[in-house]
């Protein structure tokens, strides 16, 4: 199961050693969906600006936390004077999709033996762009070549994406107010239409709705851990209503 | 350059960028290879916290609309949201084409934001 038609974009040739795919991983960086992360990147990088990080801060927060979502909760929290432990918590909270993600991940990715340390390496790279595309494509890829694919793959994307916010953090300083200010926009758009591309259900569509009303409201009602209640108190209800959605809908295809 | 951050006092940005962006957000990743195999993504645990963080990153982008740093915040409130609103019901109407919705809420921000000089 070397070479399947379907992989047509990428075509997996029967062998190579590791370093070989790890080479055709990186390839694969100049590819679309790459494309659509990088401009996100943008838009964080004018976001973490305009709040004063600078561009070595604004570079590594895009590194090491490699998460679109969890960088701009913390940017946004920090700018919004909330306390470390609660940024923390909240950056933990946005990223605890990685946990189901990552679970999905791994056996699709990890080698016939051991390999942890080298999958607890590659997690780092694992986010929306670099899951869906592992998902998508390796499994028409030998098991031997997946690991070293992946991590060529991912680690490009991040360094990429590194780099980007580092080259868009200095120009944007010479851009006009009106392109950095239509990049600072590009992040909400994003999150709304992503995160409504990735919901899974009613709860999920219900929080996004009912988080954005939220958000403000908590800020009038209890700033300083708006953020974070507004988070709780919108997901719990989406749950709980999607719940009651997901029980009617049973109940009505049972009577029928 | 002055510390802009005075909730990180005393801490170092840097430090601030380690220990409350970047080790809560890689913990869950290498719990997930530890437990791989082992948990159901199905759970209701799992529905609930994936609302929860869904709503919490809605809350931060609804704020981001609100009180955008920089130029964009001299707009007109209601400029952005309706901005924000036609692209969402833009990506909606085009079947989730991500280009386009992002396409029509900066073509409506920007030629609104020159229109009203």
């Amino acid at each position: 199961m070397a070479s399947h038609p379907h992989a047509a974009d990428t075509p997996a040739p029967a062998a190579a050693t590791a370093a070989g795919w790890f080479g055709r991983g990186v390839l694969n960086v100049f590819s679309l969906p790459a494309l659509v992360l990088f401009s996100a990147q943008v838009g964080f990088a004018a976001l973490a600006r305009e709040a004063g990080f600078t561009v070595g801060e604004t570079m590594a927060i895009a590194l090491f936390v490699y998460a679109l979502p969890a960088q701009v909760v913390f940017i946004g929290f920090l700018a919004a004077g909330q306390s470390l432990p609660a940024i923390a918590l909240a950056v933990a909270l946005s990223s605890v999709r990685f946990l189901p993600m990552v679970l999905a991940w791994a056996p699709v990715v990890r080698p016939e033996r051991g390999g942890r340390i080298g999958m607890l390496f590659a997690s780092w790279f694992v986010a929306v762009t670099s899951w869906v595309f592992a998902m998508s494509h390796l499994p028409n890829y030998p098991r031997a070549a997946r690991l070293p694919f992946f991590v060529g793959f991912g680690m490009g994307l991040a360094v990429v994406s590194t780099a980007v916010v580092g080259i868009s953090h200095v120009l944007l300083e010479r851009l006009p107010p009106l392109v950095s200010g239509g990049l600072v926009m590009l992040t909400p758009i994003y999150f709304i239409c992503a995160l409504w591309g990735a919901s899974r259900g009613d709860a999920d569509r219900l929080a996004l709705m009912l988080g954005l009303f939220a958000g403000p409201a908590a800020a009038a009602l209890v700033p300083g851990v708006d953020l974070l209640a507004a988070g709780l108190v919108a997901g719990t209800a989406a749950y709980i209503i999607g719940r009651v959605l997901k029980a009617r809908r049973a109940a009505g295809e049972a009577a029928q | 350059m002055t510390e802009p951050f005075p909730s990180l006092d005393p801490w170092g940005t840097y430090l601030a960028i380690l220990v409350a962006a970047a080790l809560p957000t890689q913990v869950w990743r290498w719990i997930g290879v530890v437990l791989a195999g082992r948990m159901a993504e199905t759970s209701e645990i799992f529905v609930w916290v994936k609302a929860v963080a869904t709503a919490l990153v809605a809350a931060v982008v609804a704020q981001l609309i609100l009180n955008p740093g920089g130029a964009v915040a001299d707009t007109p409130l209601l400029l952005r949201i309706g901005a924000i609103a036609a692209g969402f019901a833009v990506y909606l109407a085009s079947g989730k084409t991500l280009a386009f919705g992002i396409l029509t809420t900066e073509a409506l921000l920007i030629g609104g934001w020159l229109a009203l000089g």
